[in-house]
């Protein structure tokens, strides 16, 4: 067992890509690379519930750590490890790929040999960006998370793929840039691409503070265009309803909130105090925002990614409240709003295969002809809201509740509004698609109600919604083992920058052990 | 004595039959799924009774009980799935169980032909669950998870035959102001953490034992927060707006949710919670004055609905607002008492309204009854004692309890005097449109024939006959046995200044008052009935403006939700996204467009002079490498 | 082990001739490269150029007595004889297509 602890990540990284490769050399016939990438991202799932299986409690720092060297010069190395941060979002990439699949199972009908090659190496990079502790590796795969979706989108786009896949092209790559360069820059004035040791570099304070802050800004610039925070929210919209399911279901929120976490704040805590008001200010504007345009919205698809817009603010906002409640609840959520947008997006994209539209005004009564779909439906909408029981809420109570006790008050009744118009344009989505008389598309198309690999992937979902609203205790004692400030409990960790470069030192050293 | 009261099985009782309906019920024979619905509140119903049976063999009260497991545990935050079981709990469940055990039955008569019988049951159940959670809840956060939870009930409820648009929109609608509601209340949960540090009840009252001098302040607004939390889910202004709507749904849910036991949880919350209240004689103050204009304003409505549910929604709306000034002049338990009775009468109301509806085939309309005491006697009956009840005669059991906050409001000082006389008129409006209902409903000739008017079954029966028993009889207990069993948990001290003699006038007067209501009726309905037309024709603005419920619904449409969906869609849809940021991003792909446009010049394709700008630019790097080193040469060749 | 400079140690013959012979030999392939419009010429004038190249680095590796510098002549021949294979190749695909062998109106690249 103990090879299997040293070599797990390895194994997690590279079983999709061989998956991937497996189905590149595959004939493209029928269903088999579906069945292929299937198999695959099933096994991906298995390894990373390793993880978690055998994560220790008790031990703080990076476990399942592998660090060897991989070019002498400059000095990169091949350095991967999981901490409470990154643990649960590995094995929700894990759980999320088979519903990917599912989702494109019927959606995806022509090239399905590129379509799930690069599916698979996609998911490959975005474990990759969870993994890796090298910031060049880290660069690497997050370069790499966004070229299989560009050429996806506009491979398989709706209508105006090309155009979606130009706008999400041209808005998450160009921020790239800038991050490239401060990763270089750091690199030319410490000799390290190594997370903890630049981590622990920069508290000390031997780097000239005016640099820094830009380094600080060109890591948060690229990490806020990829969540996205308003107003760099330009790409979201047109990809959500470009996308194939299965990539827009991923290509929100996960990575730049957890490059926030890990890389800018983790690395630059200073400089993220600085602007945390203004992220602060534009992730209740941004809920509020996405929310009032969530209500108007005539495409499900945009619907949903104004929802996203304003789920993931609220998510900003528990990350630069700063405090370690907040971090519980900001990472919590990211788990919750990737269940629970997975199997929104799911569910819509079934409807949108069966009735060949995504404009709400034509659905209308479908709940009697569709009754399991109107149930799961309405128990993620529920779970969407923050009805408590169900997951959102624990997620939405802890950021909403550290920001009203611990960082301001205003901001956090500010961002409650924002919680009663969730409400409304979920509800009112229910209601437009399954209530009210059945419209003419509902009756001129055969009822086909979800089939059993469709009920076999939302059920569980569905479980697991309760089962996160009703034990967060299951998750949260390994969210809490984590690195990075802030690490004192239940106070804000950085009131002094003394203070937070001890706490550095602290966790640096004990993650080297 | 430490017995374990297993008071968890409570609310998973109603859970577990929720789970088996919802999941099997489809596939089930229709007795089955009426023989788990009604097995789990009856279960639940023993469960309480065997805690008060517990109680009064000498277990202490408040007795508490936490899952071992908690429930949110991050950073400094500790929430438990703790449930707490003393006096005031202790009659909420039995009236939410026993009440609702009654609605059940009453159910599988009256739902006996519908479709979706087992999503209805699965609903009931999961209502109850939700219910029995809130009652129980030892903290506030536990308490939310009621508070919301039977708001999703009740929006199920609501929209049970979701094929109709008006349904479907009435839950949306109840959901939504809720979530109004529910806003205020979380604000008021988080600074209830950020004041005390924690959401257990018992620690917030110990902590403010603690400190005797601690008067209003932030204590005002936390009880601010939370009565807006209240006034959302009890149907007070300016949240009732959704309560006349929910009507759409099965009469049953209306009796049960939105008569007995929901709409009552804003004030079992404000007595949960009333040490915070008794702290803020400001938010007691809004506390009352809230009640009484709802009291006041839901009555005028109620004077000319001709909707026999919403005459009864409007008649709940008022009567919750009598509880709210019960609360609000810091009388709890009579607030509670008033709960309680009116649990009995306003659900046998219901109930016996849906009696009705159903021996006329569906008709709701007050115009299209009459004459219908001597078809269906036993409906007749049953809701001429919750008639009397409500309309507060002696010995019935509104009396008792309405008194009770009347004559607590009486001794509350001038303020206290002017919100008797509200309810002293409240009073005399119930009983006018009570009246009016039972005149228009059971006596005179019948206004409608096409139907064939025939008794209920007795599923349905039965319960309507044990209501009106405790409608009667519900009340004798006293205010003053139920307030001092009730005092450990309203920590009440009886109000100085009564005396026995006015106790009794007062009593005299309210039945009076109700006398009159009901010689005003009888002179309006019976005697001559073509003046009810005439006076509203003499006054046309009145009549409409009370007819279309004072306009609030347009007003709230006009002032709030159509410029939300305005702004949503002109300021932030087209002039944010489209002109503001998509024209932020086109201006820069136009700088872009335009550098290009002159450095394309470069790319002749010719490749000459391709090569000869590589070679130029070779040239001048070694020029500007060798330069400063032959410069540097002769620098050092002088310098030799 | 510092040889004098700009001396050749074993025939005598000094390092700046090489270089000025490389040089020379580099700016005839410059020019050539620029002047000529017929694509094998100009092709010839890049082997031409490497070959200039090639001897500098033969040069110094003596020199210096250091084997790096042959090494790397081994390499750009290398280079040199895959590019003359695809280069051909390619001239031979665009005679075809184009039935001229004028750089100048080979200006398919242009935006």
């Amino acid at each position: 067992m103990s090879f299997l602890n040293e070599s797990i990540l390895t194994l997690i990284l590279l079983a999709p890509l061989a998956g991937a490769v497996l189905v590149a050399l595959l004939p493209d016939r029928g269903k088999l690379p579906a069945w292929v990438a299937l198999l695959t991202t099933l096994v991906t799932f298995v390894l990373t519930l390793h993880l978690p299986a055998h994560f220790v409690l008790a031990q703080h720092g990076f476990q399942f750590e592998i660090n060897t060297l991989w070019i002498e010069n400059p000095a990169i190395y091949y350095h991967v490890g999981v901490d409470g941060l990154s643990l649960w979002l590995v094995v929700l990439v894990g759980l999320l790929a088979p519903i990917g699949i599912v989702a494109s199972w019927n959606a995806i009908e022509r090239r399905r040999k590129i379509f799930y090659s690069l599916f698979l190496v996609q998911q490959t990079a975005m474990l990759g960006v969870f993994l890796s502790l090298d910031l060049i590796l880290y660069y690497g795969f997050w370069e790499l998370s966004l070229v299989p979706m560009a050429v996806l989108i506009a491979m398989f786009g709706r209508k105006d793929g090309a155009r979606a896949a130009l706008k999400f092209f041209l808005f998450t790559f160009i921020p790239s840039a800038p991050l490239l360069v401060a990763i270089l820059w750091l690199y030319a004035r410490t000799g390290t691409f190594d997370f903890s040791e630049l981590q622990m570099l920069i508290a000390s304070g031997g780097l000239p503070a005016g640099p820094l802050c830009w380094v600080a800004v060109a890591f948060l610039f690229a990490f806020a265009v990829k969540v996205p925070v308003f107003p760099l929210h330009g790409w979201l919209a047109d990809t959500y309803s470009e996308a194939p399911v299965a990539l827009a279901m991923v290509v929100a929120g996960k990575l730049g909130l957890y490059s926030m976490l890990r890389f800018h704040i983790g690395l630059f805590p200073v400089q993220a105090r600085a602007l945390a008001p203004w992220l602060i200010a534009l992730a209740v504007i941004g809920l509020l925002y996405g929310a009032c345009l969530a209500l108007v919205q005539r495409d499900f698809w945009r619907l949903l990614a104004f929802a996203s817009l304003s789920h993931l603010s609220l998510i900003v906002l528990g990350i630069y409240g700063l405090t370690f409640t907040g971090w519980d609840g900001a990472i919590y959520q990211i788990l919750n709003h990737g269940v629970v947008d997975g199997a929104l997006f799911l569910l819509l994209g079934i409807l949108e295969v069966r009735y060949a539209t995504s404009q709400i005004a034509s659905y209308g009564g479908l709940a009697a002809r569709l009754p399991q779909t109107a149930t799961l439906f309405v128990i993620t909408s529920l779970a969407m809201i923050g009805l408590p029981m169900l997951n959102g809420f624990v997620g939405e109570f802890l950021i909403l509740s550290s920001t009203f006790t611990g960082v301001s008050r205003g901001w956090a009744a500010t961002a409650t509004i924002g919680v009663i118009l969730g409400a409304a344009y979920m509800l009112w989505l229910v209601q437009r698609i399954f209530y009210g008389p059945q419209s003419d598309l509902a009756t001129s198309r055969p009822a086909r109600d979800l089939h059993a690999a469709e009920l076999a992937v939302l059920w569980p979902l569905a479980v697991l919604m309760l089962v996160m609203g009703l034990a967060p205790s299951i998750w949260i004692p390994a969210i809490e083992n984590r690195t990075g400030p802030p690490t004192v409990k239940g106070t804000a960790a950085l009131s002094s920058p003394a203070l937070t470069v001890a706490v550095l030192k602290e966790a640096a050293n004990e993650s080297r052990r | 004595m430490n017995a374990s009261l297993h008071l968890w099985l409570i609310p998973l009782l109603p859970f577990a039959g929720f789970l088996l309906n919802g999941i099997l019920g489809r596939r089930l024979p229709k007795a089955l799924v009426s023989a788990i619905a009604l097995l789990a509140p009856l279960a639940s119903f023993a469960v309480v009774l065997s805690a008060v049976l517990a109680s009064s063999s000498g277990l202490a009260l408040p007795y508490t009980e936490s899952c071992p497991i908690g429930w949110i545990h991050a950073g400094t935050l500790n929430i438990d799935f703790s449930f707490v079981f003393d006096q005031l709990s202790l009659v909420m469940l039995l009236v939410v169980t026993g009440v609702g055990f009654l609605i059940h039955i009453y159910s599988v008569g009256y739902m006996a032909h519908e479709d979706g019988y087992w999503r209805f049951f699965a609903y009931l159940n999961l209502f109850l669950f939700f219910m029995t959670v809130l009652v129980l809840a030892g903290n506030a956060l536990l308490m939310f998870v009621g508070w919301e939870g039977v708001g999703l009930a009740s929006y199920l409820l609501i929209g049970f035959y979701f094929q109709k648009n008006s349904a479907a929109d009435a839950g949306k609608k109840a959901f939504i102001v809720n979530r109004i509601g529910d806003f205020g209340f979380l604000i008021g949960i988080f600074l209830l953490l950020a004041t005390f540090g924690t959401l257990t009840f018992s620690e917030i009252s110990a902590k403010l034992l603690a400190a005797p001098a601690w008067q209003g302040g932030i204590l005002t607004v936390i009880a601010l927060c939370l009565l807006l939390g209240a006034t959302g889910k009890s149907a007070q202004l300016p949240l009732y707006v959704w309560l006349p709507d929910a009507m759409e749904g099965p009469t049953p849910v209306s009796a049960l949710i939105h008569a007995a036991t929901m709409v009552t949880a804003g004030v079992y919350m404000i007595a949960r919670t009333h040490v915070l209240f008794d702290r803020s004689p400001f938010a007691l103050g809004v506390v009352a004055i809230v009640g009484a204009a709802t009291a006041l304003f839901a009555a005028t409505i109620g004077l000319v609905q001709n909707d026999i549910k919403r005459v009864l929604a409007y008649s709940t709306i008022s009567q919750l607002g009598y509880m709210f000034l019960g609360c609000g002049v810091a009388a709890y338990s009579a607030a509670i008492f008033h709960l309680m009775t009116h649990a009995f009468f306003k659900a046998l109301l219901f109930l016996a309204a849906g009696s009705v509806i159903h021996a006329l085939g569906g008709e709701q309309d007050l115009r299209r009854m009459g004459g219908l005491r001597k078809k269906i006697p036993v409906t007749f009956w049953t809701m001429t004692a919750a008639v009397f009840a409500i309309a507060g005669f002696f010995p019935f059991a509104g009396f008792f309890s309405k008194d009770a906050i009347l004559y607590a409001a009486f001794l509350q000082g001038a303020g206290g005097k002017v919100f008797w006389f509200v309810g002293l008129v409240t009073a005399l409006l119930t009983s006018f449109y009570m009246f009016r209902l039972w005149y228009l409903t059971f006596l005179g000739e019948s206004r409608n024939h096409e139907a064939h008017p025939h008794e209920s079954p007795w599923s349905m029966l039965g319960p309507l006959v044990i209501l009106a028993i405790l409608s009667v009889g519900g009340g004798w207990i006293g205010i003053e046995r139920f307030a001092a069993f009730l005092a450990p948990s309203t920590g009440e001290i009886p109000t100085a200044g009564g005396s026995a003699s006015l106790e009794i006038g007062l009593s005299a007067l309210a039945v009076l008052v109700a006398l009159a209501g009901w010689w005003i009726a009888d002179r309006l309905y019976r005697k001559q009935p073509e003046t009810p037309a005439q006076w509203a024709a003499a006054m046309p603005h009145g009549y409409k403006l009370l007819l279309n419920k004072y306009f609030v619904d347009e007003i709230y449409g006009f002032t709030i939700v159509k410029p939300l969906l305005a702004f949503s869609k002109f300021l932030l849809g087209w002039v944010v996204d489209v002109a503001i940021l998509g024209g932020a991003a086109w201006l820069l792909g136009g700088i872009a467009q335009f550098a290009a446009a002159i450095l394309q010049r470069w790319q002749s394709g010719n490749l000459r002079s391709y090569a000869a700008w590589l070679a130029l630019g070779a040239a001048a790097v070694l020029l500007f490498l060798l330069l400063p080193a032959t410069l540097g040469l002769h620098a050092s060749g002088m310098g030799r | 082990m510092n040889p004098a400079p700009l001396q050749l140690a074993a025939h005598g013959i000094p390092l700046a001739w090489y270089l000025l012979l490389s040089a020379a030999l580099f700016s005839l392939g410059v020019i050539g490269f620029l002047i000529k419009r017929n694509v094998i010429t100009v092709f010839m004038s890049i082997e031409l150029m490497l070959n200039a190249v090639n001897l500098t680095f033969v040069t110094f590796a003596h020199q210096w007595h250091a084997v790096k510098g042959q090494i790397f002549v081994f390499f750009v021949m290398m280079v040199a004889a895959a590019e003359a294979a695809v280069g051909l190749a390619i001239i031979i695909a665009i005679f075809r297509a184009r039935a001229t062998l004028a750089v100048d109106r080979i200006d398919l690249m242009k935006l």
